[in-house]
């Protein structure tokens, strides 16, 4: 695509702007003399159909094509078997070279390390998330509005300023350091491994889990918990058998909010990480930007997108009304 | 009738939207738009441009030319002015992206160095003009590292435990594992692209990697946050200045030599003030104070002349001329830049230890 066809591209889209909503208000006008309540929708919707649907269209477009705009299926190809494209060239090339020819793991590797990585961030997030939505919505707790409040915070910042401060505590002049180097303690090295960037999820993450349990925790009904204990269950039982189960959208809800983004991650691999692995995110960003493969690009983004949405199917399945969706 | 109406709202609103954008076009200021690597030029060079001659410039980054290459072949029209390197010069020009200059609107450029002039990437000097130039070599800490380092093979000892920053850059990368091999950097051999791949898997598997970076390298080091490090002259000798532990060399395997030079994009809306900027950077004494700044090597003799001894007496800057012999330009491969990703992103995703 040219410089020139982008500026048609952007001044087409503006004009499509202006004269979609120009006939939104014709036909609402004409249609009830006067606003029709859904026309106040209309903003959104064009939003929506700009920089979501058309998107997405493109990059199904760009998927399914070479960078001469040939149908192909390459690119999926290429995700399977990463060595795919070299392959190719290396039989073309002579039959010195057929020693060469292997199949490439890179994508699917890098997948499978991605989802892994979501799994035990959410894991992680769910085991420190609920106790602390548990407290924090307990009644009997003084300072649960205050701990709200305390985790509302941090998130009032960008989160790759908030990644990048992680850099300052871990490294080996960083704060952690420093304190140990003053304690007399060994240096440990704490950045550029697995669990730096475990680490940066889980911190990136957490609130996505704490807050829907936690709203699911305070819309309960506590008169269940009086009636339970005055039926003669303990804490114990009574957690288990009223609690838990009517917290559980909101925890489907968390699992959902946080395994979508972790599964999807960049950019903290490489800062927190030091780019010694990469996941997924960062596999679709390196075929774009550095790259400049949109092609195989865009088949990357579909093989997420479709991943995300079987994900989602599942989770219906165990939420079916999704009660607990909505919340932050 | 009314569907008369919608598409008469439809064409005023159109025809508006054309008028507004050719119409706010026209009548804008004098700009320039320069795409520059991250930390490469005296903001206050910019400041007295703009003071000179009354155009205003907008300054964009980029981190690697990969990274530039795919932001000038989608919209070339947004950049005036460009820095890319020599091999990606030779691919801007394969790929019709850049404009002669006019050379009458330049005439500083008797400041140049002639070395440097009609290079091998620009055959007869039509498109670029050199504004800074360069070795890869290994920075190391001499505190962490006692004996001195003389070849690439200091980065793949696996004495060195978790201590080497690494250029995430495939072309530097792998260009110094097929130097130390022996080979070419600009080879196009699958078998010795996969004996660099080997070595380098090696290099991280055995730990001595610590971490891939670009921009960040320059600063680790100069923190003392790894002992040695890949790394571009001009960002050794900026960390040089922060931290006297730290030491430069251009291993004797020999080593990638490159020029970075000034470019005008084929689609410039401003190709005067593009030669005027172009023209600007080549004044000796704002050669100098770019020089000055990031600390690259100058092709700006009269610049040169003027650092005196600060310039030529530091080998990090100047280095001698039996290392350039050893030096590579690194050249266009083309296609092949396929194999060289698909290696590199392999070498990326595996597993350490």
């Amino acid at each position: 695509m040219t410089g020139d066809n982008v500026s048609v591209l952007m001044i087409g889209g503006i004009a499509l702007i202006l004269f979609g909503f120009a006939a939104l208000v014709f036909i609402s006008v004409r249609r009830s003399h006067g606003f029709k309540r859904s026309f106040f929708a209309s903003p959104y919707t064009l939003w929506m159909v700009l920089f979501t649907v058309v998107p997405v269209l493109l990059i199904t477009y760009y998927a399914f094509t070479d960078s001469t705009g040939a149908l192909t299926l390459d690119n999926f190809k290429n995700f399977w078997d990463s060595n795919y494209s070299v392959n190719q060239l290396y039989r073309q090339m002579g039959p010195e070279y057929e020693v060469l020819i292997t199949r490439g793991y890179v994508n699917i590797g890098i997948l499978v390390y991605s989802l892994w990585m979501a799994l035990l961030c959410t894991a992680i997030c769910l085991f420190f998330g609920y106790p602390a939505a548990y407290f924090m919505a307990d009644r009997k707790m003084k300072f649960g509005a205050i701990i709200v409040v305390l985790f509302v915070i941090p998130m009032w910042m960008n989160f790759l300023l908030r990644t990048i401060a992680w850099m300052s505590i871990l490294e080996d002049s960083g704060l952690i350091n420093t304190v140990f180097h003053l304690l007399g303690l060994p240096k440990v090295q704490l950045m550029y491994n697995n669990t730096a960037v475990l680490l940066g999820m889980v911190y990136n993450f957490l609130p996505f889990m704490v807050f829907p349990i936690y709203t699911a925790l305070t819309k309960m009904d506590y008169r269940l918990l009086e009636a339970a204990q005055d039926l003669g269950a303990n804490p114990t039982r009574t957690f288990w058998t009223v609690t838990a189960p009517l917290s559980l959208p909101g925890v489907v809800s968390g699992i959902t909010m946080v395994f979508m983004p972790s599964v999807t991650t960049f950019f903290i691999p490489r800062i927190l990480g030091g780019g010694n692995t990469m996941m997924f995110g960062d596999l679709i960003e390196n075929r774009f930007l550095f790259q400049g493969n949109w092609n195989l690009g865009s088949a990357l983004s579909l093989v997420m997108m479709a991943l995300i949405l079987l994900s989602l199917g599942i989770l219906r399945r165990v939420d079916p009304e999704s009660e607990g969706s909505g919340i932050v | 009738m009314k569907k008369i109406w919608i598409i008469l709202i439809a064409l005023v609103v159109v025809a508006a939207a054309v008028v507004f954008f050719v119409v706010r076009a026209r009548i804008e200021e004098k700009v320039v738009n320069i795409f520059n690597w991250e930390d490469y030029i005296n903001e206050d060079v910019l400041g007295m441009f703009e003071e000179e001659t009354g155009i205003k410039v907008n300054m964009m980054n980029f981190t690697t030319n990969e990274d530039m290459l795919v932001k000038v072949r989608n919209s070339p029209q947004s950049f005036d002015v460009v820095f890319p390197s020599d091999y990606a010069i030779e691919r801007m020009i394969s790929e019709d992206l850049l404009a002669e200059i006019n050379f009458e609107n330049v005439p500083n450029l008797q400041y140049i160095d002639e070395n440097l002039l009609n290079p091998g990437y620009d055959p007869g000097n039509l498109y670029s003009v050199p504004y800074m130039w360069g070795t890869v070599g290994i920075l190391y800490n001499t505190t962490m590292i006692t004996e001195p380092v003389t070849s690439w093979g200091a980065i793949f000892d696996p004495q060195y435990q978790d201590s080497v920053l690494m250029l995430d850059s495939p072309r530097d990368s792998i260009g110094l594992a097929l130097k130390y091999l022996g080979y070419s950097m600009n080879t196009r051999d699958p078998l010795e692209l996969n004996d660099a791949k080997d070595l380098l898997i090696k290099q991280k598997k055995d730990g001595i990697v610590k971490a891939y970076q670009v921009d960040e390298i320059k600063d680790k080091m100069a923190a003392g946050e790894a002992a040695m490090a890949v790394i571009w002259s001009g960002d050794a000798q900026y960390a040089i200045e922060l931290n006297g532990d730290l030491h430069y060399v251009v291993p004797e395997e020999g080593s990638n030599i490159w020029v970075d030079g000034m470019v005008i994009t084929k689609a410039a809306k401003n190709k005067e003030n593009a030669e005027a900027f172009v023209n600007f950077l080549c004044r000796p004494d704002i050669a100098q104070m770019n020089c000055e700044e990031i600390w690259y090597s100058s092709p700006n003799t009269e610049a040169v002349a003027m650092m005196g001894e600060d310039y030529t007496g530091n080998p990090t800057l100047n280095p001698p001329a039996e290392i350039v012999a050893n030096c590579e330009v690194l050249l266009d491969i083309q296609d092949f830049i396929e194999v060289y990703n698909t290696v590199w992103l392999e070498i990326k995703s595996a597993t350490a230890n």
